[in-house]
């Protein structure tokens, strides 16, 4: 019984049986018994390989967002003069310009290095708009409870019940097109997931040991619940904001695609681009795979990353 | 019955000072109103004076943990009732407003959990941990507070105590995480200390630090303690009264000398003889006592340790038993039918003084 460590609260009731697989994972939990919480994820992230192929893919789109001007080599939107583009074809590669041009007759390598900074500058503003948004709501209902917490809490199920790219597209058409809308109406989709989730995170460390002590201590609600259970709560919705980056970026490029985007046509965006390739798929499908691969990878980077450190932070799932 | 005096002796107990804490009749119940309730803590009444340890022992699912959570008002409010009174230096706790309570928390009473581990903040410094309270029931500012922290943890034993202060509780073994709780609840000097069980999670090496630990700030301070424990060493090393619980009431009263010299209760006594001796024949099984504490039949149609004991007969069908006085000691209750007798060899030592 010493060797292994008291089950998670909660857990008590049911014992099942042991296996050889929970003994090995009881060594290793022990192993970190005195590592911090964010020490230990991180230690645990380092090993995963999956976090560093996500962090990397990150890191390659952050760093192309950011540095956009000196990759690029052209102004982004301006589409050149007697550009040969004509209905059936476009330019291909040239020494000028690498990746060709696009329909609108603008440098797609351009085009897609400053399509990078959109979907960042997007997928952050929209996701701080919903973390923002959400986690005070979550922290209303969560940290101080009873009334607040059952009206919130309704409405927020009301909007989850509601798919979150038909209520991005509905926020986005009722204010119009322009990019403000498009971040407004992602951010908005978001602010439920974190406020349940913030909530949830929340109510279970109400029932932590710390908790009840705090309030033995006399301590004013507001410096329990801010000082002790936020910090506490804040990792599961660290991660979802991570995930969600993935999500948003995705988002920016649905609602472009489906034209509630920025309406300037040629503007640098992922989606758009999709949308301006769809009449070009036969003769020239690389104006349509490359910002579509540029998509898939961004996302799938945030993702593999998000749930890497899911797993990190979370010790159910620590293998 | 609360105004009690201990044959033994403690500390102050030379003094006749009124009870700093009254509890009398305390009820805690658990259910909604519609079902069967729980009577987790059935009619508990016992007193503290300044600089008193009182005991409350008995088996995991007694009561003790409930009764010192009802006394600090920290129960959830929904499905629980407390019902009775608990007064500290007169003023009435049951039904006292969250505000109130709030108020006395942490300041007059303050607690000491169980398990170091998860009863500090894992993600913020000791020294910010300890501040705090100060900052939230004196009027220390930041540099006051930081200092005075400093101090505490000095005392409570921590080495290096600036540095510690900037420590995050894994950065502590064990038993220092338990020294650093106790220089919380202390930080405000509270009159009224409540442990619950604070050496469980501790070796037997550290126990022992942190009970001199505790004996010595109660001696200097002349704060009373509540003493939740299991372990009937820890009350012989520390109680000036012990009261032994059962299934939500206290079956046995008294000093801490009498209880061990003569043990009326026959769960006391088997709670005594379980415990392994140093001077027993090697190789001697221990006795435990049979059964576990879900054995057990309601107060209101019998004795509720009549199921484990070992003398039980039809006499012990008597629903609500009394606490009763023993016939020659005034402040040793016990609540049985047959108590356990007193040997002729204790019999005489205990009385002449």
């Amino acid at each position: 019984m010493s060797v292994l460590p008291p089950p998670p609260s909660g857990s008590a009731e049911s014992v099942e049986p042991m296996t050889i697989d929970d003994l090995v994972g009881h060594v290793g939990h022990d192993d970190e018994r005195g590592v911090s919480l964010w020490r230990g994820a991180w230690r645990r992230l380092r090993r995963n390989p999956s976090a560093i192929i996500g962090a990397a893919l990150m890191g390659l789109f952050i760093l192309v967002a950011l540095f956009a001007p000196l990759i690029a080599g052209h102004e982004p939107g301006q589409p050149i003069a007697n550009s040969g583009v004509t209905p059936s074809s476009v330019p291909g590669p040239s020494e000028e310009y690498p990746w060709g041009l696009d329909s609108t007759g603008v440098d797609l390598q351009t085009q897609i290095v400053f399509g990078a900074r959109q979907s960042l500058l997007i997928g952050v503003v929209s996701t701080s708009l919903g973390l923002s948004v959400g986690a005070t709501i979550g922290l209303l209902a969560g940290g101080f409870g009873g009334k607040v917490d059952l009206i919130v809490m309704r409405f927020v199920d009301i909007l989850l019940s509601i798919p979150s790219l038909l209520l991005a597209v509905s926020i986005a058409a009722i204010l119009g097109q322009s990019q403000t809308s498009v971040m407004i109406a992602i951010g908005a989709a978001q602010v439920p997931i974190f406020a349940r989730l913030l909530r949830g995170s929340l109510l279970q460390q109400r029932a932590s040991d710390y908790v009840l002590a705090s309030w033995s201590l006399g301590l004013r609600r507001r410096t329990v619940v801010m000082n002790h259970m936020l910090p506490n709560s804040l990792g599961p919705v660290i991660v979802q904001a991570t995930l969600t980056l993935a999500t948003a970026i995705i988002e920016v490029a649905a609602l472009s695609f489906l034209g509630l985007g920025d309406p300037n046509p040629s503007a640098a965006e992922w989606g758009r681009m999709l949308v301006q390739a769809q009449n070009r798929l036969q003769s020239d499908p690389h104006l349509a795979l490359l910002p579509g691969i540029c998509i898939a990878v961004t996302a799938l980077g945030f993702t593999l990353f998000g749930e890497a450190l899911r797993e990190a932070l979370d010790p159910k799932s620590r293998r | 019955m609360s105004t009690r005096t201990s044959q033994d002796p403690g500390p102050s107990g030379a003094d006749s000072t009124s009870a700093l804490l009254e509890v009398d009749e305390l009820t805690v119940t658990f259910g909604p109103k519609s079902k069967r309730p729980v009577h987790a803590v059935d009619g508990v009444s016992f007193s503290v004076r300044p600089g008193e340890v009182v005991g409350l022992v008995g088996e995991s699912g007694s009561g003790k943990s409930v009764t010192s959570l009802a006394i600090m008002g920290l129960l959830p409010q929904r499905g629980v009732r407390v019902g009775g009174s608990v007064r500290f230096e007169g003023r009435e706790l049951v039904g006292a407003s969250q505000q109130t309570l709030t108020d006395m928390r942490g300041r007059d009473m303050a607690m000491v959990f169980q398990d170091p581990m998860s009863s500090l903040n894992p993600v913020l410094p000791i020294g910010l941990q300890v501040t705090e309270v100060l900052r939230r029931h004196t009027d220390l500012d930041r540099e006051g507070a930081r200092a005075e922290a400093e101090d505490l943890l000095r005392r409570v034993g921590i080495p290096d105590p600036r540095r510690r202060l900037k420590d995050y509780p894994h950065q502590l073994s064990g038993g220092m995480r338990q020294r650093a709780l106790i220089a919380i609840a202390l930080a405000c000097k509270p009159r009224l200390l409540i442990a619950d069980e604070p050496t469980t999670a501790l070796d037997v090496t550290i126990q022992a630090q942190v009970l001199e630990l505790l004996r010595k700030l109660v001696t200097d301070t002349g704060t009373a303690m509540i003493m939740i424990t299991h372990d009937l060493g820890v009350v012989a090393g520390l109680c000036d009264d012990v009261n032994v619980m059962y299934s939500g009431r206290v079956v046995e009263t008294a000093g801490r000398q009498e209880l061990f010299g003569v043990p009326r209760h026959r769960y006391t006594e088997g709670l005594l003889a379980s415990i392994p001796r140093m001077d027993a024949p090697r190789g001697q099984p221990l006795r435990p006592i049979p059964g576990t504490p879900r054995d057990t039949i309601s107060w209101s149609r019998a004795c509720a340790f009549a199921p484990r004991c070992p003398v039980v007969d039809d006499d012990c069908l008597v629903p609500d038993l009394e606490l009763t006085p023993d016939r020659e000691r005034r402040f040793h209750l016990h609540r049985c039918v047959h108590p356990a007798d007193v040997p002729a060899a204790v019999r005489t030592t205990q009385e002449t003084p």
